[in-house]
């Protein structure tokens, strides 16, 4: 089995020789120990993405927006790269599409990183496959393909709101059970057994 | 009174970090430390009469065991290389994590000498091989086989049996990532499992020679004597392949760095010594002339730095039995004030070392923080502004942006990957091909075109938007913001420069792992020992901390 180190060397040196900056490219070695990590096919998709980058055109985006389109599938590189560094503007727009992007799989580690600066949960859905980003702890997904995944039609990224998975009365009825490994208060224990003073005005 | 930090502008100089000492940081010194009451043991011995065979040490306490297991093989005298291009080894080495199962042992044995092309696994920790050194293990094998200990002048000339040629670790040819053990308490220290593996390493081949000479003559033959054996250490030898950890590594870099100016710093606003202090002090420092006078070095460049360092000592020496009170207060200050004005950096290092000896409630705190969380500190803060960045570059890197690159020996070299070995080599990019490859290790140039970049930039404009157009220099954009934090995470000098000493480099490295006795044999590789001095594993649980001043004495 290959550590994980390894991992990130031989990705960060693979991007490199096929002529992305080494800053880049050091982002990718990351991304790759990441997904690899997660249990996701990083190497395979990565070392599919770097033979077929030199032969075919890939879409540089620069600038994202709410809605992004090309005829020519996007780099999932220099698209995640960008969604990175543009992650404080971005969440402000809620949710952004990308049409025809390539080997999708290697946008997803992005994601994640960009999840854990914002700290909010991203939901991503790329065709039919949902990913959810946990701040860059974990992916949960119902995608358990572990093969090369050339090409998406449609990626929708969500920036998910900071809020409980549970409703109130769930928290109140699990609270009051958490009660019942209290002791209850008599005005003896009141007296003897706190830190503090009765007033705390004095 | 309030000492500063040193400024990382003149300490980060590679003259300077290659003028660093060992010290109670050291790596090799905290790991006695830590592992003083684990329980040390031989596992297994199974040797042949001329040595080879395999053997298991270990380090047991609670329900932790790590244990090294040992490949003596015979190998042919033209063979035999220290250089990374060899292909076999005296013996080879690896730090199993747990008790090893003869299936282990057989998977390792199939594997563990062929070094770089051979596979480890999660299972393992630190990889290594070493060569004897030919003369001196003989010699010793032969004068126990009679029954007469070894000629002492003869070892200690050459201070060792084997040398190493490489210590591998986190995560290379398949072996356990960092993040599988970073919170084990133990091991929480750089190159913590690699010092392990060197000590342990050390003990075989005592045994090692032990066991020939007891073959050879079984009514006859002794055993090395236990002062001679802790006045051996374990030799390595040292090319480039160090070099480059420290540029990829700043934020580890500078937590070392740090830890030293710190505990430097502090000894320095000590108001009152004790007299237990200054004694201890003064007596590593007696000790000192001794131990430096046994380091050997055919390098003009070694020899001369080692002869300023004693004629300094003496001058030091000098100074503080007629000039200097230790009841004086902040007698350390005084102290280091003095050997700034009046020594050279290699003395002034020696001395800020030694400084640590008497003070552990200093030292060993700032030991617990020479590890880095480096993944924390890896993504850029795009939604900064050039105006940022520009300070940064501005206050941090100001000796750098006044280097003028347009200058050919400002631009000399390149470091760049070998292909057959995966190692780092530095080469002269007017004279040799291969600058195309060049590695990201020319900080200095990729940060003076990047300041002349954003001169020409809005400062408002973000630098999410900056990288966007300029790629190229991300590597060095995300350098800058760590240094803005780290301050001691960047050398301050050219590393392409026609004026680059290589050494430099290394010896700052080795210095944190505890090596002494610096000798290097060109300016891109070294010989150095490790653990000469130390106690063995059966003294571990009561041994003399200052023993790297008082081994020879």
């Amino acid at each position: 089995m290959k550590s994980l180190s390894e991992i990130d060397t031989i990705s960060k040196r693979a991007s490199r020789a096929v002529g992305f900056s080494w800053g880049i490219a050091e982002e990718v070695g990351i991304n790759n120990r990441l997904l690899e990590m997660f249990g996701l096919p990083g190497i395979k998709n990565l070392n599919y993405y770097l033979k077929v980058y030199k032969k075919q055109k890939f879409q540089n985006i620069s600038l994202i927006s709410k809605l992004n389109t090309s005829k020519i599938p996007y780099c999932p590189i220099v698209t995640g790269v960008n969604f990175l560094d543009q992650i404080n503007s971005l969440e402000e727009l809620g949710e952004i599409n990308f049409d025809n992007i390539a080997c999708p799989i290697l946008f997803i580690p992005f994601l994640s990183r960009a999840s854990e600066i914002i700290g909010k949960k991203i939901l991503l859905k790329i065709d039919k496959n949902e990913f959810l980003l946990n701040f860059n702890q974990s992916i949960y997904s119902n995608y358990f393909n572990k093969e090369i995944w050339e090409r998406a039609e449609k990626l929708k990224v969500t920036f998910m709101e900071n809020k409980d998975l549970f409703t109130e009365s769930e928290w109140k009825e699990i609270y009051k059970l958490s009660e019942d490994t209290f002791v209850e208060e008599t005005d003896e224990l009141k007296q003897k057994t706190a830190g503090a003073g009765l007033t705390d005005n004095d | 009174m309030e000492a500063q930090l040193r400024d990382p502008k003149i300490i980060m100089k590679l003259s300077k970090l290659g003028s660093f000492h060992q010290s109670k940081l050291s790596f090799l010194r905290s790991f006695l430390n830590e592992f003083k009451d684990w329980k040390y043991k031989r596992d297994l011995f199974n040797l042949d009469e001329n040595g080879f065979g395999r053997a298991v040490y270990s380090f047991t306490k609670n329900n932790r065991t790590y244990s090294l297991v040992c490949f003596s093989n015979k190998i042919n005298d033209e063979e035999r290389s220290d250089r990374v291009i060899a292909t076999k080894w005296d013996a080879a080495f690896a730090l199993h994590d747990g008790i090893p199962s003869k299936k282990d042992i057989e998977r390792l044995y199939k594997n563990v000498p062929k070094q770089e092309i051979g596979r480890l696994s999660y299972k393992e920790l630190s990889l290594s091989r070493a060569n004897k050194s030919i003369r001196v293990f003989k010699h010793v094998v032969e004068s126990l086989s009679k029954g007469k200990q070894p000629d002492k002048l003869s070892l200690s000339k050459v201070g060792y049996l084997y040398r190493t040629t490489a210590v591998y670790g986190s995560g290379k040819f398949g072996l356990a990532d960092r993040f599988r053990i970073k919170n084990r308490k133990e091991i929480y220290g750089p190159f913590r499992i690699e010092m392990m593996l060197v000590y342990l390493v050390r003990q075989f081949t005592f045994d090692q020679v032990n066991y020939i000479a007891k073959c050879k003559n079984p009514k006859n033959a002794v055993e090395l004597d236990t002062n001679i054996c802790r006045n051996l250490g374990i030799g390595n030898s040292t090319g480039l392949g160090m070099a480059p950890f420290i540029v990829n590594h700043p934020t580890l870099l500078n937590n070392w760095i740090l830890a030293r100016e710190t505990s430097l710093k502090k000894i320095r606003e000590i108001k009152l010594v004790k007299a237990f202090e200054s004694n201890l002090f003064l007596k590593c420092l007696n000790n000192s002339l001794k131990n430096i006078r046994s380091w050997n070095s055919e390098s003009d460049f070694q020899q001369k730095k080692i002869n300023k360092l004693i004629t300094d000592l003496k001058k030091f020496i000098t100074f503080l039995q007629t000039d200097f009170n230790f009841d004086t207060e902040y007698p350390f200050n005084e102290i280091y004030l003095w050997c700034e004005k009046k020594l050279g950096d290699e003395c002034v290092e020696y001395i800020v070392s030694m400084m640590m000896e008497p003070f552990n409630e200093i030292v060993n705190p700032l030991i617990k923080k020479m590890s880095s969380e480096e993944e924390k500190h890896f993504s850029i803060p795009t939604n900064r502004n050039i105006s940022d960045l520009k300070n940064i570059l501005e206050d941090k890197y100001s000796e750098i942006i006044k280097i003028d690159f347009s200058k050919k020996e400002r631009n000399q070299n390149f470091w760049f990957i070998s292909k057959n070995k995966e190692e780092p080599r530095i080469a002269n990019r007017f004279l040799n091909d291969g600058s195309k490859l060049e590695q990201p290790l020319a900080i200095a140039r990729d940060i003076k075109k990047l300041y002349e970049r954003i001169l020409v930039q809005k400062n408002s404009l973000t630098i999410g938007k900056f990288l966007t157009d300029n790629n190229d220099l991300r590597h060095v954009v995300r350098r800058a913001f760590i240094i803005e934090k780290f301050p001691y995470a960047e050398i301050q000098d050219n590393t392409i420069d026609s004026n680059l000493v290589p050494i430099d480099m290394l010896r700052l490295k080795l210095s944190f792992f505890g090596a002494v006795k610096f000798d290097p044999r060109s300016d891109k590789w070294l010989r150095i020992n490790m653990f000469q001095g130390a106690p063995l594993p059966d003294e571990l649980k009561s041994f003399d901390e200052h023993w790297v001043y008082n081994s020879l004495n």
